[in-house]
């Protein structure tokens, strides 16, 4: 009998430490969700949409998200273009066409990527490719969104690689040895044939890798200049929202209008991310299936 | 004749486009130690930092990471196996199955600054710690567990399905046989995904950034609800906050070197311990 009881006291412990997954999911929006509350009231979440973010000032604060989110938006968009076809491009080579040796030594390189920090990814974006930019494009500053977009490509990049060269291997031979004994080339096969099979994984593999953009909050601080502009200009300094947070939280009064403002910049950023993962994890299951 | 010219093309580009990825991260860790190395030094490593970081070593910097790192494991590896336990042997398919699921993979897309919020409300401030090393090692813990999950989960369902229907036969409960048969032969998988779990708590500065770093701290805690200097924050500090930047520069490279070194470090260590697992159990 007591072995039973054992039994069963292991599974309920088990059990219950596997529910706190969900309760920590819970809390993260209960307390997000707390703290950003009484904006709702005081000032009221139409201030939210006013086009000018300044909670510091001597006549009126105003707490408008829009620079942020298009800051976000513009750092992200940047990103995501040198993403695409460097992510894509580097994994078609390391499955398809290096060698056995070359890809052995290639990806776990790549994969070194994704351990650097991003704060020392940051510090070189900030030594190192700010003043680049500088010189060459003759600005007065180098603090740009673009340099924020070419950080944070370097930092998606290893995910992009990793998932779509997953998907681009689980591609059946047969379907490329059906295509090579019709007559096609290897580069023929390879773009006609397989990588459309795999897009869907590849698809996935691009918005995980936005969702890790969209996050990022180290590297876009050290080298976007923190200006908040509502710009389209790659050359413009930029403020992205988890910029703002991490840079004005130390700073704020607890429970002032400041404070819960920058939880809403938390909600709004927790929510995209969340609608991007869910969307990429629908596309993968749907993938897998087929 | 024109179609193997323009494949050639688009072979040398692609490959072209990889190797200049290999190039960035070559050049990233390449200046990091050719600046960071000459800097070391054992004084560097073992002594406070004097005039607001300017002079002197990063001792607490580094003791700092390690009591996060430290007390971010306790927490989130015994949580983090027990879950992937349940999720490989236990569960069933179910609707709550299925919201576990839905809670790791949502966990594992919250931004780390989002994290930190959510420990600042959570812990600094409705449970009261105050910015304190136990706060951060619960946001960091939170943070990591995911990817804790993952790893335990792939390492049991490695072990092969007859080992348990082996022990099972010969009449051992169910948690015997776990205990027994699958967890001797996971355990070492489970801790290579710690390890990665490990690396990313090091590294990370947005969450700590809310709940534990202090800015300047040129003393060791004492108790877990004092707050604590931590590497990557300090570079940050070094780095873009220091008042004299351009004088702090080689220190700054000097602790990007110790947290690269460090991050890399167990991150290789982990890839190793794979490369070994997959060699001694080859089912």
């Amino acid at each position: 009998m007591k072995a039973i009881w054992k039994e069963k006291a292991v599974k309920l412990l088990l059990l219950s430490t596997a529910s706190t997954t969900i309760l920590i999911v819970i809390s993260i929006f209960v307390f997000l969700g707390k703290e950003a509350g009484p904006f709702v009231v005081e000032p009221g979440l139409k201030e939210l949409l006013s086009t000018r973010w300044m909670p510091v000032s001597f006549q009126k604060e105003s707490f408008g998200i829009l620079p942020l989110i298009t800051g976000s938006l513009l750092v992200t968009c940047l990103a995501a273009l040198l993403m695409v076809p460097f992510g894509i491009g580097a994994s078609v080579y390391i499955s398809e066409l290096a060698k056995p040796l070359e890809r052995e030594i290639l990806k776990p390189f790549i994969e070194i990527l994704a351990g650097i920090p991003s704060v020392v990814i940051g510090f070189f974006g900030f030594v190192v490719l700010v003043p680049l930019i500088k010189a060459c494009f003759r600005l007065s500053s180098g603090l740009t969104a673009l340099a924020g977009g070419i950080l944070l490509a370097i930092m998606a990049i290893p995910t992009v690689i990793s998932i779509s060269e997953d998907a681009i291997r689980s591609v059946p031979t047969s379907y490329k040895e059906a295509s090579l004994a019709l007559g096609a080339s290897k580069m023929q096969t390879i773009w006609k044939v397989t990588v459309p099979a795999a897009l869907p994984g590849i698809t996935a593999a691009i918005m995980l890798g936005i969702g890790r953009v969209i996050g990022e909050t180290m590297a876009v601080m050290m080298v976007t200049g923190n200006a908040a502009l509502i710009t389209a200009w790659p050359f413009d300094s930029v403020r992205t929202m988890t910029a703002t947070i991490a840079a004005e939280m130390g700073e704020v009064a607890f429970g002032s209008v400041h404070y819960r403002a920058l939880f809403c910049v938390g909600i709004v950023l927790l929510l995209a991310t969340f609608g991007l993962n869910v969307v990429a994890q629908k596309v993968l299951k749907k993938y897998r299936v087929a | 004749m024109r179609t193997t010219a323009s494949q050639q093309t688009v072979y040398w580009l692609i490959r072209i486009i990889t190797y200049f990825i290999v190039f960035v991260i070559a050049s990233i860790v390449f200046k990091i130690i050719y600046n960071g190395l000459p800097v070391i030094n054992w004084e560097f490593l073992t002594t406070m930092p004097r005039n607001s970081g300017a002079e002197g070593g990063i001792l607490p910097a580094i003791v700092g990471t390690f009591y996060l790192v430290v007390g971010t494991m306790i927490v989130a590896f015994p949580l983090g196996i027990a879950t992937a336990i349940y999720l490989s042997e236990y569960a069933k398919p179910s609707r709550f199955t299925k919201t576990i699921r839905l809670a790791i993979i949502t966990l594992a897309g919250v931004p780390s600054i989002v994290f930190g919020l959510f420990g600042l409300g959570l812990f600094v401030i409705f449970l009261g710690f105050g910015a304190s090393l136990i706060a951060g090692c619960l946001t960091l813990a939170c943070m990591v567990l995911p990817i804790i999950i993952v790893s335990g989960e792939e390492a049991l369902r490695a072990v092969p399905q007859s080992l348990r229907e082996g022990s099972l036969a010969l009449g051992a409960t169910k948690w015997q046989t776990i205990y027994k048969n699958v967890l001797p032969y996971s355990i070492s998988g489970m801790l290579t995904g710690s390890i990665l779990g490990v690396g990313r708590a090091a590294g990370e500065t947005a969450p700590i950034l809310l709940t534990v770093a202090a800015f300047y701290l040129p003393k060791l805690p004492k108790s877990v609800f004092d707050q604590v200097m931590a590497l990557p924050y300090h570079l940050y500090i070094l780095a873009t906050q220091h008042p004299d930047a351009d004088k702090v520069r080689p220190m700054a490279y000097a602790t990007a070197l110790v947290l690269l070194i460090l991050v890399l470090g167990v991150n290789l260590a982990a890839i190793l311990l794979r490369i070994h697992i997959r060699k001694k159990y080859r089912w």
